[in-house]
């Protein structure tokens, strides 16, 4: 409950962090929200020389228009995120995939980009992102860069966000119109995903026009099934048809063997989750 | 006296606190002076101990000491069990510190001593143990055989084998010639296993304990639901005078069971400040708690019972298993026995046998959880029944009726001996199915199969009883508990008139004062609001035998009654004395004496006033109206009730979920309708995350895996529903309040309700058991298992719940159990 | 490690103190300012039973720094009556509508409460149980905490508790 001692600094800009991160070595730790760093910190995994906390750095907070791409600041709570009229119109996965996140209290705290840095395969916005081909702008000593979602996610709680870098914001074209549904499966509310499917469809004429998928928790990263999502394009969406078609949405995954399921099990709710996010998106 | 309290929904008189933030939760308290104390644990299921290095931690910045079992091996004796439950009974030394050996993960070795509570961690950290490790045994079907000891020097893993036997008791027949004869044709005999898992009582507040050596009586502030056994434990632990020893039990936060303890935390904080002579605390992390604080359930249960083909059972045979864990804590090895006299429920058995195997595993001990004994046994049996009416294709209402006992039977003396005062199982049935809309979901049942739903409907029964109010000190003696079962009160009368109730029973949410006063008001005839009741601390409460096994209100609310009559047949004779008239000629109503047939009369308080002043008492008259009393029960009380579950199942996803849940339960005369309700659907809600969420669960090495509450599931206000709840009222004739108990019956009959619901919804599907919890993977696996025909893969292969997921069932004739551990493994 | 001075207005008060910054905002209350109404259930984030309001949003105030606290505004559960004493509405309501019994778990659930409230005015059963996902109670079963938080509600809006069904499930 008592985390070991560190020393805490919170810049305001975001050059300032980038030289705390750069001066502070392999012991330092980036605090955005903290909804997940500070548990595994009361817990001692943990235990940094130095804290780093961006949220007094204005400019990373909050969710803007960039022609036809939404920006979302690094900092921008889950909260803010679900209830955003701009998020509602043009990237509707990212409403209910932000507002399935933990827990009310969690959402006012925890950030959007803090959650994608930490890239837990349990967790409810990388599959998301990555279904919407987000892009991540991240700072380091050399400036900053863009990295593509599929680029993003390196491994288990690993991104390409280097030690010296941070995730300043995310953007994600612009997918006005499309519908969208994150079926998220959970044995009680609070829990991480099992297994989710995140789901967005363009529909036109009764038929699905466009679908992005993406898988939470099938393996050590988010999956997008471009194959499953290629298949759905020109059906109806209805159940036997999208049955059919996201029939190998599991195939070559990896996912974990533990307490809430096995590898197999996980697939299996994999291919039933994902008929009903799409069938559920392309009805919202 | 004129009822008008009793039976009123009162809001409660504990809640202005705790709803304002100005609770007294141990943790609250802060002494000057105070030193903080943090645990290091074994991280090893078993092992033994070949050093421990605490010289970087004696250094570390605000440590004042470091103990280790070392230093307190000789001061800290070992931890009681009250429940030698056989002459014979094999059990470990249990030391508050390990010495030599560690025998479950999480177990203290060493304890930091420290100014604040971060320097206390940061110090623990850097006590360096060095651990041989030892083989584990950890599941109970193995543990049986012996192989690996969990304490090797025993020699065994078998702490108690422990049996009653209607033929032998002489209150029924042999159970082996009901069975033996079951192989006739025109009878079934239905043999199971099932298994109970291991829960964690998870009470909200952390345990938390506070010792203040700075006076001549010692005080220990502690989160406990039972401050006079330890009290009593600790004078008898630790060689301490137990009238130098005051323990309080202030605001506590919810116990289940998991509070009735003697702790090693609670021992290591009184021997820390007698030895630093400053107050100590001891708070444990939540993580902490689920580890080491004591566990509950855990049973094997071996079922078999024989039943003629129109559905009357002829006998019931139960051999079980139970895990203490690693050592025996307060009544570890009672917990099975008070279940003992619950597996044949309501019905009327003929002839019925239990046996009781308690087994070493190298796991946090078992003790109180909700319910002790009483759920995982009337789980079984009404599991039993399910499939008992499964076989026979008859509705497993009609089954129950066939067998339980009918209103007109009360007094019914049962198979085990228990005399049930009263009860009406056929009012609180009808009831219930009335409300539940029985026939109606049936008629869903039958369509969504016969539509193949993908969503399948089940509805679950659980008929329970149990035994409450313990206990008559007598039976206890006959059991070998090592106390009795009475309980305490005292019914002061102050100068005002306002009365202060004590009552030895000790409250950790249960509304003990409210309901207390509300009995004090009607029998005193004095205003509600004049009534304060006080408990929970040894120097003020000075006797009790405290708060467990829904006996409070039955025991110890008789003793409030009991003591509040004396206090008026003193008042009586000052009030004779005060109207000029003889005793025999006052009435007392409404909290007036008054001389019969006259309007000449006198308040209480008025007496009470003329007591204090004592200016003019009747010669010989102690100038005082305080009152006290101890009251012994007769008999248990035995509440009952039926409850009705609507489970759906998604047969797709394995996903079950609650659709509605109807409860008729008798509790007797209710004090307060609001209270009860309350502790109903708290009760509930445990006993449903027994059946779908919660399990302890320990790795192959030992370690606790559900070590917080991201893997340890208590459900939340959107994992559960609104239940559907009324009440029958049956009186109890042991007590003159008729009142039975309700602090466990949700959680008993919760279970078996949930769970029948879950396998009634797919049972057609060839699916007969899924093991607790049920889980979606597990239901999911179950179905796969029965698609296949039978061997349905483990879903969560956990060590102490094996995997069931289906059994082969004849279709006519004796039914034989398929759980052959070695294959579904 | 260096403490840091800040400065936090809890419950209406400006305080102003030098704390580590591993100090969590919970501990802080608790053992600086002696506001211990604000209770801590568990060390991961899940019980919710330190519930408070930042900036008037409800956080777990187990999972946040003091430090991040500096310059904003802390609402515990013994801000939340009026000067004078009476209760505040959601307090009366829990009373009202027996939703506690141990009270471990209260402080935190009225504080959620009132977090739904600002976002739902009048919840029906199902937000209210959504909501209160991240708080964990072991006594009441949830049922009397949900009747509770609607009736807080219309009470907050100027309605007596049991004035109307509008909204209920």
């Amino acid at each position: 409950m008592i985390p070991t001692a560190f020393e805490y600094e919170s810049p305001t800009t975001v050059e300032d962090a980038l030289r705390l991160l750069a001066e502070g070595g392999e012991d330092v730790k980036v605090l955005a929200g903290g909804q997940s760093l500070i548990p595994v910190l009361k817990l001692r995994l943990a235990g940094p020389e130095l804290i780093v906390d961006l949220g007094r750095i204005e400019g990373l907070r909050g969710v803007r228009e960039d022609g036809d791409a939404l920006v979302i600041g690094a900092t921008t709570p889950h909260h803010e995120v679900a209830t955003s009229a701009l998020v509602r119109e043009h990237a509707a996965l990212l409403v209910e995939a932000a507002g399935t996140v933990a827990d009310p209290q969690v959402r006012h705290r925890g950030t959007f980009g803090g959650a994608l840095v930490h890239a837990d395969p349990a967790g409810d916005l990388p599959a998301p992102a990555l279904a919407l081909g987000a892009s991540f702008e991240i700072a380091g000593p050399a400036g900053v860069r863009t990295v593509a979602a599929e680029d993003f996610f390196v491994d288990l709680f690993t991104t390409a966000v280097g030690e010296d870098e941070i995730l300043t914001a995310v953007r994600v074209p612009k997918r006005t119109g499309w519908t969208a549904a994150y079926e998220k499966f959970v044995r009680v509310a609070q829990q991480w995903s099992i297994v989710a499917v995140a789901a967005t469809v363009r529909v036109e004429d009764g038929v699905i026009a466009d679908a992005r998928l993406g898988l939470t928790n099938m393996g050590s990263t988010p999956i997008r099934p471009a194959a499953v999502e290629q298949n759905l394009v020109g059906l109806a969406p209805v159940g036997e048809a999208v049955e059919g078609a996201v029939a190998d949405v599991a195939a070559g995954t990896t996912p974990p063997d533990d307490l809430n399921g096995t590898a197999d099990y996980r697939r299996h709710l994999a291919r039933v989750l994902a008929r009903r996010a799409v069938v559920r998106a392309a009805g919202a | 006296m004129t009822v008008t309290e009793i039976g009123s929904p009162r809001k409660r008189k504990e809640d202005q606190r705790l709803i304002t933030g100005r609770s007294r939760y141990t943790d609250n308290m802060v002494l000057p002076g105070m030193l903080h104390l943090a645990a290091v644990r074994s991280p090893f299921a078993h092992a033994r101990i070949t050093g421990v290095d605490t010289s970087a931690a004696v250094t570390a910045p605000g440590v004042v000491t470091v103990l280790t079992g070392a230093d307190v091996a000789e001061a800290q004796g070992s931890l009681p069990n009250a429940w030698p439950i056989t002459p014979d009974q094999v059990a470990p030394p249990h030391p508050a510190i390990a010495v030599d050996r560690v025998t479950f993960a999480g177990e203290i070795v060493a304890v930091v001593v420290a100014r604040s509570r971060h320097e206390a961690q940061d110090a623990a950290d850097l006590v360096d143990v060095d651990y041989d490790e030892l083989p584990v045994v950890l599941d109970l079907e193995e543990a049986e055989k012996d192989d690996v000891l969990a304490h090797p020097d025993l020699g065994t893993n078998r702490s108690a084998f422990w049996v009653f036997d209607s033929a032998e008791a002489g209150t029924g027949g042999d159970v082996e010639d009901a069975l033996a004869a079951a192989g006739a044709d025109d009878q079934i005999l239905l043999e199971r296993t099932y298994y109970q898992q291991r829960l964690i009582p998870a009470f909200m507040e952390p345990r938390s304990t506070v010792v203040d050596p700075t006076a001549d009586q010692i005080t220990m502030w502690s989160s406990t639901q039972v401050p006079h056994i330890l009290r009593l434990m600790l004078a008898l632990t630790l060689g301490i005078p137990e009238s130098k020893v005051r323990v309080i039990a202030p605001d506590v936060g919810g116990g289940f069971g998991g509070k009735l303890q003697v702790t090693p935390e609670e021992v290591i904080t009184m021997l820390a400040a007698r030895r630093t002579g400053k107050p100590c605390k001891f708070t444990e992390t939540r993580s902490e708690s689920l580890m080491a604080a004591h566990h509950g359930r855990g049973q094997v249960q071996r079922l078999a019972l024989s039943a003629r083909r129109d559905g009357t059972v002829t006998g019931l045979k139960v051999q079980l298993l139970a895990d203490m864990g690693s050592y025996l804590g307060l009544v570890t090895s009672g917990v099975p026995i008070l279940g003992a006299f619950m597996f044949p429920a309501i019905y009327k058995f003929p002839s019925y046998r239990f046996e009781c195997t308690n087994l070493f595993t190298n796991k946090a001990w078992t003790d109180a959880y909700r319910g002790a004994g009483r759920p995982e046994a009337t789980f079984a049996i009404e599991r039993l029944m399910d499939d008992l009416a499964a076989e026979l294709d008859m509705d497993p209402i009609e089954l129950r009726r066939k067998n339980w006992i009918a209103h007109e039977e009360f007094p019914f003396t049962t198979v085990c001996g228990l005399e049930y005062d009263t009860g009406n199982y056929e009012a609180a049935t009808a009831r219930a199915l009335e409300l539940f809309g029985y026939d109606e979901l049936r008629a869903e049942q039958r369509r969504r199969r016969d539509d193949g739903d993908p969503v399948q409907l089940g509805i679950g029964v659980s008929t329970f009883t149990e035994m409450c109010g313990l206990a008559p000190s007598r039976v206890l003696g006959s059991l070998d508990y090592g106390a009795g079962g009475w309980e305490y009160a005292q019914v002061r009368m102050l100068p005002t008139g306002n009365v202060e109730v004590v009552t030895g029973v000790s409250a950790h949410g249960q509304g003990h004062e409210t309901a207390w006063s509300q009995i004090v008001a009607d029998r005193l005839g004095v205003p509600f609001d004049d009534v304060q009741v006080l408990h929970g601390d040894t120097a003020i409460a000075q006797r009790g035998l405290d708060t467990y096994g829904s006996r409070s209100l039955a025991v110890g609310g008789m003793a409030v009654v009991a003591a509040a009559d004396k206090v008026i047949a003193k008042a009586r004779v000052i009030a004779a004395h005060m109207l000029e008239a003889a005793d025999d000629d006052l009435e007392f109503t409404d909290g007036r004496f008054t001389v019969r047939g006259t309007d000449q009369g006198v308040a209480l308080g008025d007496v009470a006033l003329a007591t204090f002043a004592a200016h003019d008492l009747p010669d010989g008259v102690e100038p005082s109206l305080d009152s006290d009393a101890t009251f012994d029960p007769e008999n248990f009380s035995f509440p009952h009730g039926t409850h009705l579950a609507a489970m759906e199942v998604d047969t797709e996803t394995g996903q079950v979920t609650l659709r509605s849940y109807v409860c008729v339960d008798d509790v007797g005369t209710v004090i307060n309708p609001l209270i009860v309700e309350g502790q109903i659907h708290g009760g509930l809600v445990q006993g449903i995350a027994q059946a779908l969420f919660e399990e302890a669960v320990h790795d192959e090495s030992g370690t606790l895996v559900t070590g917080s509450f991201v893997d340890y599931l208590v459900p939340s206000a959107a994992d559960v529903p609104s239940f559907i709840t009324d009440r029958t009222e049956t009186a109890s004739t042991t007590n003159v309040l008729g009142v039975k108990g309700v602090g466990e019956a949700g959680t008993i009959a919760s279970t078996p309700a949930i769970v029948n619901g879950v396998i009634d919804a797919v049972r057609h599907l060839g699916v007969d058991d899924i093991l607790m919890p049920c889980s979606p993977g597990r239901v999911w696996a179950a179905l796969q298992g029965a698609d296949k025909g039978r061997g349905a893969e483990a879903a969560v292969p956990t060590v102490n719940s094996p995997e069931v997921a289906d059994r082969d069932i004849a279709s006519t004739g004796a039914v034989q159990t398929g759980t052959d551990q070695g294959e579904q493994q | 490690m260096a403490k840091k001075p800040i400065t936090v207005t809890v419950d209406g008060v400006s305080c102003t103190d030098d704390v580590e910054p591993r100090t969590l905002l919970v501990q802080y209350l608790r053992d600086q300012l002696g506001k211990t109404g604000t209770l801590v259930g568990c060390d991961t984030t899940n019980c919710g039973a330190c519930t408070v309001h930042l900036d008037g949003r409800s956080v777990k105030s187990c999972t946040m720094f003091a430090v991040q606290a500096d310059g904003h505004a802390v609402t515990t559960i013994e801000g939340i009556a009026s000067d004078d004493g009476a209760l505040h509405p959601m307090q009366q309501a829990f009373h009202d509508s027996h939703a506690l019994q141990c009270g471990f778990c209260t402080p935190g659930m009225i504080m959620q409460s009132l977090d739904i409230v600002t976002e739902h005015p009048d919840p029906d059963e199902a937000t209210v149980r959504e909501n209160l996902e991240g708080n964990l109670c072991r006594c009441t079963g949830y049922q009397n905490i949900v009747k509770a938080v609607q009736a807080g509600a219309r009470q907050m809006a100027g309605g007596t508790p049991d004035a109307t069904e509008a909204g209920a499930a």
